[in-house]
């Protein structure tokens, strides 16, 4: 019906000149070239306000606001370049689409959300003859790791949603799904559901945006390997004030409590806190400088009067040339973690590093390196130590192809040396992350 | 007695905003953020001194990938008006900036959130099915459309339209502004149409799909890329039948973005005896190109000069 009367104002118009055209020499006056090419210039920019209409009605993926900023005719310029019934009928068109209501055809499908799939493949070569735990978990032959389906889209003028649910071979786990309150008053931005906790970087990150195709030993060691603290609860972030040019953000969290085997709750009120403190600094237009601090505390598998505190400092380096943004950078990347875990017979103090650096050699090349150094969070006298080195290609956007060479030497003396290889692929329009 | 004081408290608090408010109101500029430093560059000039306009991106950088650096958000969380290119050119970076940035104004759909494509002419808007085989396809057109003079016209009665609704006193202002900017815009046009009408027809090759408007606007005739679908980085094979392609339709002009490799472009031009420009597809892409206007001067003397070399 909307792209029905569009049309045919858009006939309208276009038919308009012509007329125009046979009336004149029937009025007895030779029409003025150049007042001929305004005419014409004005009818062109109607006909293309139109089209940036219909384009605009297409595109929208929000339902429409009290205020919505795409309709271009309540503009006063733009109202005084369309004719008032255009404009009525442009608004009448834009009034009608919320009767539609539950109906099919294409207005409801421009509300669906943006659907994705990132397809996680890897094969392993090399032996690692340590025995998995909880934590340390050696990568098969091959594996369809993860399957990571994305739904994204703006709720209301208020919020925003997005779900990742990950599908392994066998099971299906919601990664993330969570409603963020985009219009908070005074600076809030609050998310609602569940999520990976603000713990550092690493904790942070999906599994396709990781630079290398598993997680640091200290990730696997003392927060919970590749799920980390990922758990149901609400959180709240806000900017800071701070001196100019430096960005300072406050996050607070709060979790049901149970997050690998990091985190157990007995009992409802067993519930875990993340708290991170992030400042960044542009140093110059290509380099910037990334510092968090951070702290979690929750009840441990040994029962509601075991606790575990983790505490975090993370610091990125970041450089990209802008003007040759496409073709190289370098991320130099490193996160410390202290673990104090009480159990019995006695706490366990342990710590764990990595540090890691990333340059991307040409537009489609990037290199990498890592070192890994962590104890164990069970037994803190145990320390696990390893290194790797990290070749990724991107034949486009969308697809990566990634090996990886690693040696770990296990605390219990064994050695592995591996070499995994990634094939990461991604379907449809998957939302961009956080810096 | 208690509640007469703090009665007394409020009143004081009351007169004292009444008495500051309307002075700060007065010496208040619209905070203007935009994507990129085109959209800035046309706000400016339909803007004024009524509002302070500020850009992410930088004129020399590739729009399609900016990063989502956390100093912008400290330009987004006090923006009153955000000014965006669309058309998917900032999908990569700007949504979850708009979505930290704590400012209820700009969010999508919100008042305070402006997407100029709908002003504009677009160009290659895909009729068919678009899938990634097509390369880093926009589905909704393509994004590059402000390098034509007259989507430049429409672009700031759109912007000094959205600026009236933000600043209602200032409205008459805003569009004195873009009345003058218009004459001014016509005035250039006509410069630079009678620089480049003699080359009208001539065939070019760029790096990019990024130059359809202007090449609609000035008649000139693109007839291939360097890169082999956008986005897409140059394969030995597409640039030996880039070379053919070239030769046959004796094209001797190749125009380069400035965040792109000269290498492969180089390379096509000495094989074909082409002229390699460097051409700005934004407002600030050198220290010199600050304006909208001086956009246009420094590319059509690039291209005129690279045109009348190659006879």
């Amino acid at each position: 019906m909307r792209n029905r009367l569009v049309s045919t104002l858009l006939v309208g118009l276009i038919a308009f000149p012509v007329f125009a055209q046979q009336a004149a020499p029937q009025q007895g006056t030779a029409p003025d070239n150049s007042a001929m090419e305004q005419r014409m210039r004005e009818l062109e920019d109607r006909v293309i306000a139109l089209e940036g209409q219909i384009r605009m009605l297409k595109a929208a993926q929000a339902p429409p606001s009290p205020s919505p900023a795409a309709t271009p005719a309540e503009t006063p310029a733009q109202a005084a370049a369309v004719p008032a019934e255009t404009q009525a009928a442009a608004l009448a068109s834009t009034a009608q689409e919320p009767s539609l209501g539950g109906a099919g055809g294409s207005a409801a499908k421009a509300l669906n959300p943006d659907i994705s799939v990132i397809g996680d493949f890897i094969g392993a070569l090399g032996g690692n003859s340590q025995q998995n735990t909880v934590s340390l978990q050696p990568i098969p032959a091959f594996q369809m790791h993860e399957s990571e389906v994305g739904f994204q889209s703006i709720i209301d003028p208020y919020a925003r949603g997005d779900f990742f649910i990950s599908f392994g071979e066998e099971g299906v786990n919601l990664e993330e799904g969570y409603i963020t309150f985009t219009a908070l008053p005074a600076g809030f931005v609050a998310k609602v559901g569940k999520m990976r906790s603000a713990f550092g970087k690493v904790n942070t990150m999906h599994n396709h945006v990781l630079p290398w195709v598993e997680r640091p030993l200290v990730s696997n060691n003392l927060v919970a390997g590749e799920d980390g603290i990922d758990d149901a609860g609400f959180s709240i972030e806000r900017i800071l004030p701070a001196p100019k040019g430096i960005f300072l953000e406050a996050t607070g969290q709060l979790f049901r409590g149970d997050s690998g085997d990091v985190f157990h709750s007995s009992q409802r009120s067993d519930v875990s806190t993340v708290a991170h403190l992030r400042g960044y600094r542009d140093i110059t237009e290509s380099t910037n400088l990334d510092l968090g601090v951070s702290y979690a505390r929750g009840h441990n598998d040994q029962g509601t009067d075991f606790l575990t505190h983790l505490y975090g400092v993370d610091a990125s380096l970041r450089w990209k040339p802008l003007r040759r943004s496409i073709y190289h950078s370098f991320v130099g990347r490193s996160e410390f973690i202290w673990s104090d875990r009480q159990q019995l017979p006695t706490t366990q103090k342990a710590f764990g590093y990595y540090a890691s650096a990333d340059y991307q050699l040409g537009r489609r090349w990037f290199l990498g390196g890592r070192y890994d150094h962590s104890d164990r969070s069970h037994d803190a006298a145990l320390t696990d130590k390893g290194g790797s080195v990290v070749l990724t290609y991107w034949p486009s956007e969308f697809s990566q192809l990634r090996g990886q060479y690693r040696f770990t030497h296990y605390a219990n003396n064994i050695d592995a040396n591996e070499l995994f290889v990634q094939l990461i692929f991604s379907l449809g329009a998957h939302g961009a992350h956080p810096f | 007695m208690l509640n007469r004081s703090r009665f007394a408290v409020v009143l004081a608090l009351v007169a004292l905003g009444a008495f500051f408010l309307p002075n700060l109101a007065e010496a208040k500029k619209l905070n203007v953020v935009t994507a990129t430093t085109d959209m800035a560059a046309l706000a400016q000039e339909v803007g004024g001194d009524r509002i302070q306009v500020e850009s992410i991106a930088r004129g020399y950088q590739d729009p399609h990938f900016v990063e989502a650096k956390p100093s912008f958000l400290l330009k987004l969380r006090n923006a009153d008006l955000l000014i965006v290119v669309g058309l998917q050119l900032e999908i990569g970076w700007l949504p979850p900036l708009i979505n930290q940035s704590g400012n209820p104004k700009i969010q999508v759909g919100a008042l305070g959130y402006l997407d100029a494509s709908q002003f504009a002419e677009i160009l290659d808007i895909p009729t068919g099915t678009v899938t990634r085989a097509m390369g880093d396809v926009h589905p909704l057109g393509n994004p590059h459309y402000w390098l034509d003079p007259d989507n430049g016209r429409r672009i700031a009665r759109g912007i000094a339209g959205k600026l009236g609704d933000l600043d209602p006193p200032n409205t008459a202002y805003y569009q004195q502004r873009f009345q003058d900017f218009d004459k001014r815009l016509s005035t250039a046009e006509q410069k630079w149409e009678a620089e480049m009408k003699p080359f009208r027809g001539r065939k070019v090759v760029t790096y990019h799909n990024s130059f359809p408007n202007f090449a609609k606007h000035f008649g000139l005739n693109v007839i291939g890329y360097v890169e082999p679908r956008p986005g897409i980085p140059p394969t030995p094979s597409h640039t030996i039948e880039l070379i053919g392609l070239m030769k046959r339709e004796n094209c001797k002009v190749i125009l380069v973005e400035p965040y792109f490799d000269l290498k492969t472009p180089q390379s096509i031009g000495r094989e074909t005896g082409s002229q390699v420009v460097q051409y700005l597809p934004s407002v600030g892409g050198e220290k010199q190109v600050t304006d909208y206007f001086q956009l246009f001067d420094y590319n059509i003397d690039l291209l005129t000069k690279a045109f009348q070399a190659t006879q």
